[in-house]
């Protein structure tokens, strides 16, 4: 085994790692060793092909196809050097007021994560697209909402030199989407931390990691790993974790380091969501432009966030309710298509929770509550009202038995879309926001950390992710990790000071 | 070598992939194979009980079509087929629901990433975005 040793070490090179790694240059150019390490690969820009058989496997935790410990739910995380910002749509929203002061987190405040968020806004390339470059799935959604009596919102996106290729979820072939891969961690590395991908770390003790360096598979995506393949010992004094909910989670449990907080793996959150189709009578230009530019926030009155989307044929068929002709009938309707994505506002309840298995794996543990159903229930009946708002001749929504509903029965939309059509394992559900495990909040005995990221009784153990999140954010979550990761290191930064 | 690990009940398996995706009952040789070969190496990196799990699900279909119908799932009509399938579909029991959704899911991998059913579908997106269509 090969020992190294660093001052800090950050595990996780996604929205919290990247932004822990730019923050701690200053330490780099102070003469401290600063190490980040990152499970997935380093991709390389010509890499993202956009196809969905070769990215998949390539870019997400078990190719897309993590389920949750009873199979109802796919969970989406992306793994590699930036982490899930290699996969998002780089939507980039302020966290609600509401919701910061719900977290009820000591010394937070939502001016301060604001203000940590805007200067993100700015690093990241934060704007709104121009109307041009605006395609029609999108302006469909906005003219629906109107007519619907909704206001749909744009989103700000972190993009640069944008072609519209639509894949941003596949990784952008253009190098557009300015996630951590592309701002963050090469601002690091310039300022001399040290990166390393294919790096798993398998156990965490006190002053010491244990990494397993995976050789490139044959034929694999990526570059080899920047250390030679083997298992290694890294010595540190302090470490940073930004592993998302679930790696972090699953790393402390399996380390079984004594006397860990009980509530490590609790308050799970991940905003349940499907995707809405529906089927326009002429073609619907859909395939190109950026997929997600405006949203709807229902999140405060009931509970959910719709989003525009448009995902790829897998992903598409994958979703629909059902199978066989009337399943094939919406496929070859591709063109025509307008897709809503369904976002519920779930809330940390007992029971949903992260544990590992006998291998150390992590295991997530979800059921769906009544309020749960009953948001993705009102949900679905407001996008169904939008899409045939905008001219839909039928809409395609899962909580609906039959789940077809054509144009002239519109008008019982609140009679067809009920919470009592959601059936666990055959409706399609995901999610890409998985929030929680490790939360804020003031002792060990109701969280994992104090407000800054430090876990209760480990001075030298910190956490910077969505593990931090003591509820559900309701919004699309990196820029808060970013923010709430800027704040960590700010408290990393004044402990070494100090000592 | 056979791309997909289940020779056994292949029949089976066809049967059931069809009724989900009626557009293989006239696929060519060619599509079969690829489909079979994109289900295979998806089944590759999971872990070997996946497959046994599936192998026994798809023998529990046929034993279901047999004692409902007398007759295998592969000798039943499309139509009865996908009649027999959304019962389990709706199951009451999660873990068959689980299966047909997982079952679903690895035919639909198979065939919707298929070049040239994507392309028939008219889905077009690509690097070139909108410089493509301007």
């Amino acid at each position: 085994m090969t020992t190294r040793r660093y001052d800090v070490v950050i595990v996780g090179a996604g929205a919290g790692g990247g932004t822990m790694a730019a923050r701690l240059v200053p330490l780099a150019a102070a003469g401290k060793k600063v190490l980040v390490l990152e499970q997935g690969p380093r991709f390389l820009d010509h890499d993202f092909t956009g196809r969905e058989l070769d990215m998949a496997p390539a870019l997400f935790a078990d190719g897309g196809g993590f389920l949750t410990a009873d199979g109802s739910m796919t969970l989406a995380f992306g793994q590699g050097y930036g982490g899930s910002t290699i996969v998002y749509t780089g939507t980039s929203l302020i966290a609600p007021e509401r919701v910061i002061r719900r977290w009820n987190v000591p010394d937070l405040i939502h001016s301060d994560l604001a203000a940590r968020s805007a200067r993100y806004l700015g690093q990241n390339n934060v704007h709104l697209l121009p109307t041009d470059e605006i395609n029609e799935n999108n302006r469909l959604f906005v003219t629906g909402a109107a007519k619907a009596g909704y206001h749909a919102e744009r989103f700000p996106l972190n993009l640069k030199g944008c072609r519209g290729s639509s894949l941003c979820n596949l990784g952008c072939p253009n190098a557009a989407k300015q996630g951590t891969h592309r701002v963050q961690l090469p601002a690091a590395e310039r300022g001399g931390v040290e990166v390393v991908t294919r790096a798993e770390v398998r156990r965490l003790g006190e002053g010491r990691l244990e990494v397993r360096i995976t050789p490139r598979p044959a034929g694999g995506k990526g570059t080899e790993s920047e250390w030679a393949p083997g298992e290694y010992s890294v010595a540190t004094d302090h470490v940073v974790l930004a592993g998302g909910s679930i790696g972090t989670s699953a790393l402390l449990l399996r380390s079984g380091l004594a006397g860990l907080p009980v509530r490590v793996g609790h308050g799970f959150t991940a905003h349940p969501a499907f995707v809405l189709v529906a089927e326009h009578a002429r073609p619907v230009e859909n395939d190109v432009g950026h997929p997600k530019s405006f949203f709807l926030d229902r999140g405060e009155r009931e509970g959910f966030v719709l989003e525009t989307c448009m995902y790829f044929p897998f992903v598409t068929a994958k979703n629909l309710t059902g199978f066989g002709p009337d399943h094939a009938r919406m496929m070859e309707a591709f063109p025509r298509l307008q897709m809503i994505l369904v976002l519920a506002c779930d809330r940390a309840v007992e029971g949903n929770r992260i544990t590992i298995n006998r291998s150390g794996k992590a295991v997530v543990h979800y059921g769906f509550t009544q309020t749960v159903r009953e948001s993705l229930a009102a949900a679905t009946r407001a996008a169904a009202r939008i899409f045939f708002a905008a001219g839909a001749v039928r809409v395609h929504a899962p909580l609906a038995d039959p789940p077809v509903i054509e144009a002239r029965d519109q008008g019982r939309i609140d009679q067809l879309i009920a919470a009592r059509h959601f059936l666990p394992g055959a409706t399609s559900i995901s999610s890409a926001h998985l929030m929680g495990g490790a939360g804020m909040g003031w002792s060990a005995a109701d969280s994992v950390t104090d407000g800054f990221g430090r876990v209760h009784g480990r001075p030298w153990l910190r956490v910077a992710d969505s593990s931090l999140f003591p509820d559900a954010l309701e919004i699309n979550p990196y820029l808060t990790i970013m923010a709430l990761a800027d704040r960590v290191a700010d408290g990393l930064l004044a402990d070494l000071k100090t000592n | 070598m056979d791309p997909l690990p289940l020779t056994s009940i292949r029949p089976v398996f066809r049967a059931a992939a069809v009724a989900f995706v009626p557009a293989l009952e006239p696929a060519s040789p060619a599509i079969w194979e690829a489909v079979e070969r994109t289900i295979a190496a998806a089944l590759a990196g999971r872990p070997p009980g996946v497959t046994r799990q599936l192998a026994l699900f798809l023998r529990m279909l046929d034993l279901a079509a047999r004692l409902r119908h007398g007759r295998s799932l592969a000798g039943l009509d499309l139509l009865a087929r996908v009649r027999l399938l959304e019962r389990f579909e709706r199951s009451p029991i999660l873990l068959v629901r689980r299966g047909i959704w997982g079952l679903r899911t690895l035919v639909f991998m198979g065939y919707y990433t298929q070049e040239p059913v994507i392309a028939g579908l008219g889905y077009r997106a690509s690097a070139a975005g909108w410089s493509a269509r301007r």
